[in-house]
């Protein structure tokens, strides 16, 4: 086979299954739409739900899932970076102990959610006394998306350029300045993703938290109450509730709709906070 | 206070966090042994792996169908996912029209937030009804494939997409003054300089595919029986736990857990080989 | 130094968040915890409740009939959803009815099948009888569709037509529900047993399925109400020891006639008062 034909072959393949990912997500997508648009509206958004959640909205459930998420992010944020920081800028390469957290954190990122909102049942709620709450919930959570977020992290971190830490050991930085002022910035784009990802995960996540968050669909008056998550809502609606579907799909897509504002966000911040620093 | 030991200190508070990351999992380990505890000592281990059949409330604990049901749809989606997510972060990267690209990515990151619910909802009423009508009963082990394959691509796309995106642009600039075309500075230079990154991706969606719940509780059928072939309805370790774990007292519960200790070994050996084959190809 | 303040603000934090972890008074509040089933009618109940004492809270925690049981008896909740009657080594909770829900058998709506007697039944869940052109149906291989094993429902189905779990050859295994109809909606050759309120209210909104009748009794929840239906279960409030307080007057709540609506708009039967 001539070169010139492989490199066609090889471009038709990769358009073949950009294309095909594509078809994919416009089916699901489209699906979801066409069964849930006709339940949406902004009363859907800001209403109680009523009679089970088939009829009324989910306002209160989206407050809940927006508390038990920033409770999530808030543990994570600053717990992951540190571990990421330190695994990519504080431990030799092949070092032991570097390992041994890699490996650990690999396994956590395996560790099926149903385990984890066992655990979390067992841990958050009953040991340390948290009930289902959002707080517990929110916990469990940041337990699970710790290990992707630090890896992927980890990753942007590693692969920036050298020559940045050089630079800045040559004009005398400690190594915390360059830390703060030149590798963070420099993979924020990458800690975004990361974050994204490990968001993402939580956001659609129901095993873990039908155990610890739990399932009162009433407004949350503070962390420690218990409330529905907009996955839990989902799957309570399609898998429990006869005649639930609608309200299903169009909570389905009030989630998607969030991920798509969440990852703009992130996406932005991301890319403003790296251009800013650097340049500056 | 001089900057130095400001050095030292961080260090060793960003030691202790790390530590107090890998920490969770011996916390969720031993939490797993300990609910498991009544079937490994008073049942013993071996029946897990000899029991003919799954009948907990028949006192019959076999578990060893369920993790070959695991193992098949967890592989089989991952290396699914992994091809066509590594081609198209390769198409977001090197060969999409700079509109297109800037469109796939927050396509991609959307598709990875959609709940795994969703996919399992739409699995068992668009999928499955369509593989039923070619080969019955529908729920099956490749509905659990496609819906594992499609779950995890976003998520190995996008890992996939960001160790691209690192590889040094001057790298692949001087590939191409070498003459190389395109799909030689992609195979030859690119992918291997990300392969960390993306063999990390990798293992990051199988570990979810091994891992995920709702969606294959959904489409697989759930029947507990070796898999056999594509068209079998099969029961994975994680619907297993699901299915049951609201419903099941004493030794059945303690055996539930125990399909969760098993699943976590599994993961444990799938990073252990990858935490090789990456510090192997690494050194290359 | 900046640093360090900041740390010790977060400290602070920490400690007041797992301070205010400690447990808050009960009297005015009410833990629920059980069968995924009861527990959609259990959170309306608590609602009107709530509007009708105000300052009581009342929550309701899905995750299953034994979960229920397991919460009560380590008085994690104050009342248990059990979706069945209580076993002999259980007797030590006191159980309160408060509706009645029957299992019935589905097929797809396009099933020629009318009717199964209890042996046909028996046999298809035994596989002994794999096509539908031995019961009267169109040729085509049955599908199968069984619960998970502990679940209520299957304890039911199982001791109804004497069987034993390791006795069925299932094609699909289901957990809740609404798994059920979705699956025999989509497949022409699946026959399933569900709640019969779910499956009536979806055959009511057009979804391709069909209720047929038990021992020649009409799958319905008005036969269920009456007592003539062959398979039906209770759904159960359960406490440790009798009922007092605040538990008690829930109760006593739930079985009471304001109720009735509640029931039956989650398609179960009320009570008889």
């Amino acid at each position: 086979m001539s070169r010139a034909l492989q490199d066609r072959l090889f471009t038709g393949a990769i358009w073949c299954c950009a294309a095909l990912v594509i078809v994919a997500f416009l089916w699901l997508l489209g699906d979801l739409a066409w069964k849930g648009v006709a339940h949406l509206s902004w009363s859907f958004l800001t209403d109680e739900p009523g009679n089970a959640g088939r009829s009324g909205g989910i306002g209160p459930i989206l407050v809940s899932t927006a508390l038990i998420l920033g409770v999530a992010s808030v543990v994570a944020i600053p717990l992951g970076l540190g571990a990421a920081i330190w695994l990519a800028e504080y431990t030799r390469r092949g070092s032991r102990l570097g390992q041994g957290v890699r490996l650990s954190l690999d396994v956590l990122a395996g560790v099926p959610s149903i385990v984890f909102g066992l655990f979390g049942n067992a841990f958050f709620s009953v040991f340390l006394g948290l009930g289902f709450s959002i707080l517990a919930g929110g916990l469990t959570l940041a337990c699970m998306i710790l290990p992707v977020f630090i890896r992927t992290s980890e990753v942007g971190l590693t692969a920036v350029d050298n020559d940045w830490r050089m630079g800045s050991a040559a004009l005398g930085m400690s190594r915390s300045t360059a830390v703060g002022h030149i590798l963070l910035p420099a993979a924020a784009p990458e800690i975004a993703a990361g974050l994204m990802l490990g968001i993402g995960r939580a956001t659609a996540e129901t095993a873990a938290l039908i155990f610890t968050s739990g399932y009162v669909d009433r407004m949350p008056e503070s962390l420690l109450d218990s409330g529905r998550a907009l996955a839990v809502h989902i799957y309570d609606l399609s898998m429990n509730v006869g005649g639930g579907d609608s309200a299903a799909y169009a909570s389905a897509m009030v989630l998607i709709a969030w991920i798509v504002v969440i990852n703009a966000a992130a996406h932005t911040l991301g890319a403003h906070w790296a251009s800013r620093s650097i340049s500056a | 206070m001089s900057r130095w030991r400001i050095d030292r200190l961080l260090s060793l508070l960003l030691a202790t966090l790390a530590g107090g990351a890998a920490l969770i999992l011996l916390l969720v380990l031993a939490f797993l042994v300990r609910e498991a505890w009544p079937v490994l000592s008073g049942i013993g281990w071996v029946r897990l792996v000899t029991d003919d059949g799954w009948y907990p409330l028949e006192n019959r604990f076999g578990l060893l169908p369920m993790l070959w049901a695991t193992l098949a749809a967890g592989v089989a989606a991952t290396v699914l996912a992994a091809t066509i997510g590594l081609a198209s972060a390769i198409f977001a990267r090197f060969f999409a029209p700079p509109s297109v690209a800037r469109l796939y990515r927050p396509m991609l990151a959307l598709l990875a937030g959609i709940p795994s619910v969703v996919y399992g909802l739409w699995g068992l009423t668009v999928l499955v009804p369509l593989i039923a009508r070619w080969q019955p009963p529908g729920a099956s082990l490749l509905a659990a494939i496609l819906i594992l394959a499609l779950m995890i691509l976003p998520t190995v796309a996008l890992t996939s997409l960001s160790a691209l995106n690192a590889v040094p642009g001057s790298l692949m600039r001087g590939a191409a003054a070498l003459g190389l075309t395109r799909r030689g500075v992609v195979l030859g230079v690119a992918v291997p300089a990300a392969r960390a990154g993306i063999l990390g991706g990798f293992l990051l969606a199988a570990a979810r595919a091994l891992g995920e719940t709702m969606a294959v509780l959904m489409v697989a059928g759930n029947v507990v029986q070796n898999p056999t072939g594509l068209f079998a309805p099969v029961r994975v370790l994680t619907a297993n736990i699901a299915l049951e774990m609201a419903y099941a007292t004493g030794a059945h519960r303690a055996g539930l857990f125990a399909s969760g200790l098993l699943l976590t070994l599994v993961v444990v050996v799938l990073a252990g080989l990858t935490a090789r084959l990456v510090s192997n190809t690494a050194h290359v | 130094m900046k640093k360090l303040c900041w740390l010790r603000s977060i400290l602070t934090t920490v400690c007041m968040l797992s301070l205010a972890g400690t447990p808050l008074a009960a009297q005015d509040r009410l833990v629920l915890t059980g069968s995924s089933t009861v527990a959609p009618l259990a959170l309306e109940i608590a609602k009107r409740f709530e509007q009708l004492n105000p300052g009581v809270r009342v929550d309701v925690q899905s995750g299953g009939s034994s979960r229920g049981i397991a919460d009560v008896t380590s008085e994690l909740a104050d009342i248990g959803l059990v979706s069945r009657a209580l076993k002999p080594e259980e007797e030590t909770l006191a159980s309160y009815t408060i509706a009645t829900d029957g299992i019935g058998i589905i097929v797809h709506r396009s099933n020629p099948v009318q009717s199964l007697t209890d042996a046909q039944v028996q046999a298809i869940y035994k596989g002994e009888i794999s096509d539908w052109n031995r019961v009267g149906g169109k040729a085509g291989p049955i599908t199968v569709v069984n619960k998970a094993e502990g679940r209520s429902t299957l304890e039911l189905f199982l001791a109804h037509f004497g069987l034993k779990n390791s006795e069925i050859k299932a094609e699909v295994v289901i957990g809740e529900n609404e798994q059920g109809v979705k699956t025999v909606a989509g497949n022409p050759d699946a026959i399933a047993y569900v709640s019969i309120g779910t499956a009536e209210f979806d055959e009511t909104l057009g979804v391709p399925i069909r209720l047929l009748p038990m021992a020649g009794v009409a799958a319905s929840v008005t036969n269920v109400r009456e007592g003539h239906y062959p398979l039906s279960r209770p759904l159960n409030l359960v406490t440790k020891g009798v009922a007092t307080g605040l538990a008690r007057r829930f109760i006593d709540f739930a079985r009471s006639a304001r109720v009735d609506d509640l029931v039956e708009a989650q398609f179960f039967v009320p009570l008889a008062h």
